[in-house]
């Protein structure tokens, strides 16, 4: 009798640490996802203000015909990828690209006598940050996301019910996106 | 990160505990003094529904007095963008739930604070001074280092502790005030003798040592999480360099937080009371000093992470002492350093700023804006009732709608 109210205790128990193993991988799972979902209306918003933004620097820079044009077309290439992989590459090269102008914009004192421009300026950078900082909360709920699933023993809950390790942000070398060589085709 | 807010709340409730038995032992001694044996008891439960009592209040009014008594106003994004903005980048790096409401104070001397029991209800308010002498990046520091306070569980652990502090305090000094007037008086309506004066010893010790040790115990938390707070603001803003040149422009000014008083001055992010003394008042301060926290900011090398804080701390200090938990430390991976501010575009000058500051706070405060025909900008304040206004330049009368 006290034999077998051992084995059931220990058996509840058991289904107790289990389940609370399991709550928690689909929490953090949850926890990734809301993360990603972050980064993707920052990207959005990022998107919705390029076309204004060239259209406002358009009549000013008519030196930097080839760079606006090399926007345009990382942000048509970044709105189409589909993957986080994919999409961390193309908004990287929409990344740099924005760097690239907002360095060149340095030589065209009269845009900062834009008001309109001013604004604009202060939506992008800030988007810019947001998506920044998104990327840096997304890694982080992924890091402790993959831990979870490789660590002993939540592994083994990870692996009955098949939770795959989630996949960083990755912005390409700081290095790369500094130095202005782009070959437009 | 998250490792650390556990730790915190271990740790914070470990104060908890100790506070709680120095208030309730206070309560205990003074009632049992009064009235022995069966005073002890009442005592206690007087204690305790003293601090349930304020407890209480502030837990469901805290946020709302604290913002009245330092005069912030609640604003809208479209009054200042660039606050909005970057308190919504920092609640995205914090991963705040919700973005925290923002307030503004209409004061000239730079300073900040956030408030809020819980990181979704949380609130953060700056002067007007502040957004007039930051750049964005220095604006950015700021505001990471109050949603750090928020992100930490800093303002709920402050009003909870703050709120023992001042029962202690109240009682403490509720019982010496009456010993002072009654002279004594309890112990003649009793059979007096040996106990009763040790009793009277007991009760005395506590009631004047209780509110110093409390009060010392907090300090010492309180600039504890200051420097906290600033470890967890890099780790948000990867960039150290604006918090340290946003306290150096702040630690400049000369100027006294009208709004701030002695409870609230442990919110700020500096200290918004003038000091006296320095030296002496380094224990009973509530933030350490501007000038060391802004060397260790900038003598972090290495990355953005707590270990690299930490190590910058006791390189700057040359103390042993361990500012963040061990336990966070453990699970710390580094991240690297933003090398480069963000913004290169030149700011407004400071005559600018204030005229632009001035018509937003104005705003806020609904204030009225007429163009006049001849190139005047009346500004007409809300307590003004009558149908029109005459122009001070041209004499023209202008209709008022509000």
């Amino acid at each position: 009798m006290t034999t077998t109210l051992i084995i059931l205790a220990i058996v509840i128990l058991l289904i107790f640490i289990f389940i609370g193993m399991y709550n928690s991988l689909v929490r953090l799972r949850n926890a990734v996802k809301n993360a990603w979902s972050q980064i993707d209306v920052q990207l959005k918003r990022r998107h919705d203000l390029i076309p204004n933004l060239i259209e406002t620097v358009k009549g000013y820079m008519v030196h930097e015909r080839e760079l606006l044009e090399a926007i345009t077309k990382y942000r048509a290439s970044a709105m189409e990828a589909q993957g986080v992989g994919n999409i961390s590459r193309a908004e990287g090269a929409l990344s740099g690209a924005l760097g690239r102008l907002n360095i060149a914009m340095e030589n065209y004192p009269d845009l900062k006598a834009n008001q309109n421009f001013l604004a604009l300026q202060e939506e992008l950078s800030s988007t810019e940050n947001k998506i920044a900082f998104s990327r840096q909360n997304y890694n982080d709920q992924v890091m402790m996301f993959n831990n979870k699933i490789e660590m002993f023993p939540s592994n083994i809950i990870a692996g009955m019910f098949n939770f795959k390790q989630a996949e960083f942000f990755e912005i390409e070398d700081k290095a790369e996106r500094e130095v202005p060589k782009v070959s437009f085709k | 990160m998250w490792e650390l807010v556990r730790a915190n709340k271990r740790k914070s409730l470990m104060l908890f505990i100790l506070m709680g038995i120095v208030l309730l032992s206070l309560g205990y001694f003074i009632g049992l003094y009064v009235k022995p044996p069966e005073g002890g008891t009442a005592g206690l439960l007087i204690a305790l529904a003293i601090w349930g009592i304020l407890s209480l209040i502030s837990f469901f009014q805290g946020n709302k007095i604290i913002l009245a008594i330092s005069h912030a106003k609640e604003v809208t994004p479209d009054i200042h963008p660039r606050l909005f903005n970057v308190v919504e980048e920092m609640k995205i790096a914090a991963g705040l739930p919700k973005m925290p409401k923002v307030y503004i104070i209409n004061e000239e001397a730079p300073n900040a604070f956030a408030t809020g029991y819980r990181p979704d209800n949380a609130a953060i308010a700056v002067t007007s001074g502040l957004l007039a002498r930051l750049n964005r990046d220095e604006l950015q520091g700021v505001v990471a280092h109050e949603t750090a306070h928020i992100f930490n569980r800093d303002v709920q652990f402050m009003t909870v502790a703050g709120i023992m502090l001042g029962s202690i305090v109240l009682i403490s000094q509720l019982f010496l005030r009456s010993m002072l007037y009654s002279g004594g008086r309890y112990r003649s309506d009793s059979k007096g003798g040996q106990g009763q004066i040790i009793l009277l010893a007991i009760a005395l010790i506590f009631a004047i040592l209780a509110p110093i040790a409390a009060q010392l115990l907090y300090f010492a938390i309180s600039r504890k999480r200051e420097y906290l707070a600033d470890a967890t603001a890099v780790r948000f803003t990867r960039y150290p360099e604006g918090l340290a040149s946003a306290l150096e422009k702040i630690s400049v000014n000369t100027s006294e937080l009208k709004s701030a008083n002695k409870v609230t001055a442990g919110m700020y992010i500096v200290n918004p009371l003038k000091r006296e003394g320095m030296r002496l008042s380094d224990l009973s301060s509530t933030h350490p000093p501007i000038s060391e926290r802004i060397r260790i900011l900038r003598s972090i090398a290495g990355g953005a992470g707590y270990l690299e804080y930490q190590k910058a701390f006791q390189q700057v200090t040359g103390k042993a002492q361990h500012i963040i938990p061990s336990s966070g430390l453990k699970e710390e991976e580094n991240a690297a350093l933003r090398d480069k501010p963000l913004e290169t575009k030149t700011q407004a000058t400071a005559k600018e700023n204030k005229r632009i500051l001035g018509d937003l706070m104005m705003t806020v405060s609904s204030f009225t804006f007429l163009n006049c025909s001849c190139g005047l900008k009346i500004k007409v304040p809300p307590e003004f009732t009558k149908k029109q206004v005459q122009c001070p330049r041209c004499g023209n009368f202008l209709p008022l709608v509000k």
